[in-house]
């Protein structure tokens, strides 16, 4: 396929300038997302009757449609990227969130009252014990919010071209180019696929304890959260 | 609240209320865009799912499958899929079944897998057939699980139609993107309400279903 890299100039990118622009698109909101849903996640681990209402609220947050919660935001932010990065910043806390409370209430007793015991206070217990625990499910969440943030840039497009690599979808129809949308497609897979590569890595590194043979061990640790997570891309 | 002002506006305009391009319509247009495409998906995923939980293999071709789907791009795939077989209903339709599908197989998969052995083996120490016992037992207790993967690919589903409207297709997504293009905020905002309340809507039946369907006894647990 010849003109498979020839980025049409009307995008003002090259093609590697259109990954990092894609990458920071996707990855700044799981970013935000995991910096909000940590304190609220510990705020519905610490008062219990906290967590239905809230986990209620997200899943309809997460209902709303990409498209839909973009234009939305036009009226207030215009067609920039930060009205691309607002929903996806709000579906990866969706994502977030119940990994975390599932991964820090899945701490046993025992492990909480040893670090008491050992004089661990509220905090240094939270940040040394529960939170490394917490690893394997919050990596599980993360790799979902990632691999589906990373996919919904593209929707962003549809309002002024702000989707990265999405808009080369837009210019393979104005061009009729079809091998732009196919360089989008797969460009975008691949990046998702190594995203996730790499958080199953730093999960691998961050917890030692664990064999790193990363069969089997799924079934009892790193449960995917099950009820919403596998819709990811809307 | 400008948002608030634009959605009165557009819903007060009687010139959106028929027509082609009328509410009824293109809000007719998404629910059997979705139904459909929802119908299919679950043809495929759901006795795959139930035959590969009930037996315990394919959890690794499953996990695979699982992965690609979320990696491939939803809006990219539609408008590759579109701009490869041009435009008409079925090249719509195949990246909304491929993208549904997942979700479903892979939520029955592990919900029909994950139910507690001792009754499947209580069903099958009484003699019952595979087959009631897959029905009987398995499917009632896998109930709840396998509901929620069905209502992530439902709501998958209607968003996913509201984007097509970007490849000609019908649907609540025509006034958002024919909004974007003529330059007419209230069209724009009107769609995306409309589209939001359908998600809603959706969300809800998946949450009544579940109350009718699910037996009390599993439910309490």
């Amino acid at each position: 396929m010849n003109g498979f890299f020839d980025i049409p100039s009307d995008l003002q990118h090259s093609y590697a300038g259109l990954i990092g622009l894609h990458l920071r698109e996707a990855l700044l909101p799981v970013l935000a997302g995991l910096l909000l849903a940590l304190p609220l996640a510990q705020l519905c681990v610490r008062f219990r009757w906290l967590y239905p209402p809230v986990l209620g609220a997200t899943t309809i947050l997460y209902a709303v449609p990409s498209l839909a919660f973009f234009v939305v935001l036009i009226d207030y932010t215009g067609q920039t990227e930060l009205t691309v990065m607002i929903p996806l910043a709000v579906y990866s806390l969706v994502v977030l969130l119940p990994a975390i409370v599932d991964g820090v209430r899945s701490v046993p007793q025992e492990t909480l009252a040893a670090a008491t015991a050992m004089g661990f206070g509220p905090v240094r217990r939270y940040v040394q014990v529960q939170l490394p625990i917490a690893v394997p499910a919050i990596i599980a969440g993360l790799r979902v919010a990632t691999v589906s943030s990373i996919s919904l840039v593209s929707v962003g497009t549809l309002i002024g071209n702000q989707g990265a690599l999405g808009n080369l979808l837009a210019d393979a129809q104005k061009y009729d180019r079809p091998e732009l949308a196919v360089n989008s497609v797969i460009t975008t897979a691949v990046l998702a696929i190594a995203c996730d590569a790499l958080l199953v890595l730093l999960r691998v590194a961050l917890t030692p304890w664990m064999p790193n043979g990363t069969r089997r061990r799924p079934k009892t640790s790193v449960r995917q959260p099950l009820p919403a997570p596998q819709d990811v891309t809307r | 609240m400008n948002v608030l002002n634009f959605v009165n506006a557009f819903f007060s305009d009687s010139a959106h209320w028929h027509g082609y391009d009328g509410i009824p319509q293109r809000l007719l247009e998404h629910v059997q865009y979705s139904l459909l495409a929802l119908a299919l998906a679950a043809a495929i995923g759901l006795p795959v799912g139930l035959l590969t939980g009930h037996t315990g293999r394919g959890g690794n071709a499953l996990a695979f499958i699982a992965t690609a789907a979320r990696a491939l791009p939803s809006f990219g795939l539609l408008v590759l899929i579109v701009i490869v077989m041009g435009f008409g209903l079925l090249p719509v339709m195949i990246p909304l079944v491929v993208l549904a599908v997942p979700p479903i197989l892979v939520t029955t998969y592990e919900a029909v897998r994950t139910v507690d052995p001792s009754p499947v083996d209580a069903a099958r120490g009484m003699g019952m057939h595979e087959s009631r016992i897959l029905f009987q037992v398995e499917l009632p207790v896998a109930l709840p699980l396998i509901l929620s993967g069905l209502r992530s690919a439902a709501i998958q589903i209607v968003s996913t139609a509201t984007i097509a409207a970007y490849v000609s297709l019908g649907g609540l997504g025509r006034y958002i993107v024919d909004g974007l293009y003529q330059r007419d905020y209230e069209k724009v905002v009107g769609g995306a309400t409309l589209v939001a309340v359908l998600a809603l809507v959706t969300l809800a039946l998946f949450w009544v279903a579940g109350r009718v369907a699910v037996s009390p006894g599993v439910r309490r647990r």
